[in-house]
């Protein structure tokens, strides 16, 4: 079966760069691209919704079919 | 699904003044979470705050909101329940402006009886106005004005309000995300005065005084201090050194809330 990937929306004006997201993505999705996050990986990302939950400046949405 | 939190905030409010790494914005979309969950009425719902970093929340939630005076959330609070007995009243605000400033009109809430939610979030520290030490200051951490360590014991915020009388008092972490709309939402359906502590994190006036490397050492630490109270129940005072409690601390159904009782002493004056 093919792996439908999710949508990571980053809201870059929200983005205080915490690392908070980075730190706490368990396969490692995210990286810091100077002072806001950007997503590295897509492929890697298991939706555990884990960014979303813990960004305390509500910078990151994932949606998942 | 990604969880919509925008239907409930006001528009263009966003990014909010809280610092990088503040986990006042973790209890704010615990909070939202928690009201979507109940499904509240918005027009019918009033959140009340007095002055700090955790207390400017109302101002991006949109619903009822009052931002009154330092420590005095409370007593607007019980105010506006009183006028309004059927609207959900929620209080929040932090350690300083609940246990030190506020700390009278909390503990005679929580004596009351009332039916109000207080989320205090308990960052240890006057963060607002230059990180003074507050009550929730553990003993020998450094703020601004105790630059040599706190000498001071500091509060447990449970404890007090249990003793005090309040009748549901739970306790999370910011680090615990997924707990805290879960406490929020059961402490808001209990009929009573219900406290829910959160323990937070201050990277810029905390943090930083105190070795802190980086936020997620300071979210690192909430996971490692907090354990559960059924865990709780199988460890050794040993073990539980250090340790601080999680989930719902205290809860009693039996003892009527103090609209129910206002509204019996206006129906015997008016009997008369």
């Amino acid at each position: 079966m093919e792996k439908t990937l999710p949508k990571i929306e980053i809201i870059e004006k929200y983005c205080k760069g915490c690392h908070i997201c980075v730190e706490f993505c368990p396969t490692k999705v995210l990286e810091m691209k100077g002072f806001v996050v950007a997503v590295k990986n897509l492929e890697a990302c298991i939706k555990c919704m884990q960014c979303e939950l813990r960004c305390p400046d509500f910078a990151i949405k994932v949606s998942a079919e | 699904m990604a969880f919509d939190y925008e239907k409930y905030l006001r528009p263009g409010k966003l990014p909010h003044i809280w610092c990088p790494g503040c986990g006042h914005g973790i209890v704010m979309k615990g909070l939202i979470r928690a009201m979507d969950t109940l499904k509240l009425d918005m027009k019918n719902t009033a959140i009340v705050s007095g002055i700090g970093c955790a207390s400017r929340l109302p101002g991006y939630i949109d619903c009822c909101t009052l931002h009154t005076a330092h420590g005095r959330a409370a007593a607007f609070a019980t105010g506006v329940k009183m006028a309004k007995p059927e609207m959900n009243v929620i209080l929040c605000g932090g350690d300083g402006d609940g246990t030190a400033i506020g700390g009278n009109h909390f503990i005679h809430a929580c004596r009351r009886n009332i039916d109000m939610t207080y989320i205090i979030m308990n960052n240890y520290i006057y963060g607002m106005t230059g990180g003074q030490f507050s009550p929730c200051t553990p003993t020998g951490h450094k703020a601004s004005t105790t630059p040599y360590g706190n000498p001071d014991p500091g509060f447990d915020i449970a404890k007090l309000a249990i003793g005090a009388g309040a009748t549901f008092v739970a306790r999370g972490t910011a680090f615990h995300a997924n707990q805290i709309d879960k406490l929020i939402a059961e402490a808001i359906q209990h009929k009573g005065f219900s406290v829910v502590e959160i323990l937070d994190d201050c990277p810029t006036t905390y943090g930083r005084r105190n070795k802190y490397k980086s936020v997620i050492e300071m979210m690192n630490r909430l996971k490692e201090v907090a354990v559960p109270v059924k865990a709780a129940e199988k460890m050794t005072a040993e073990q539980l050194k250090g340790k601080v409690l999680t989930g719902v601390l205290y809860k009693d159904d039996t003892k009527s809330d103090y609209t129910t009782e206002y509204a019996k002493v206006i129906e015997r004056a008016q009997a008369k």
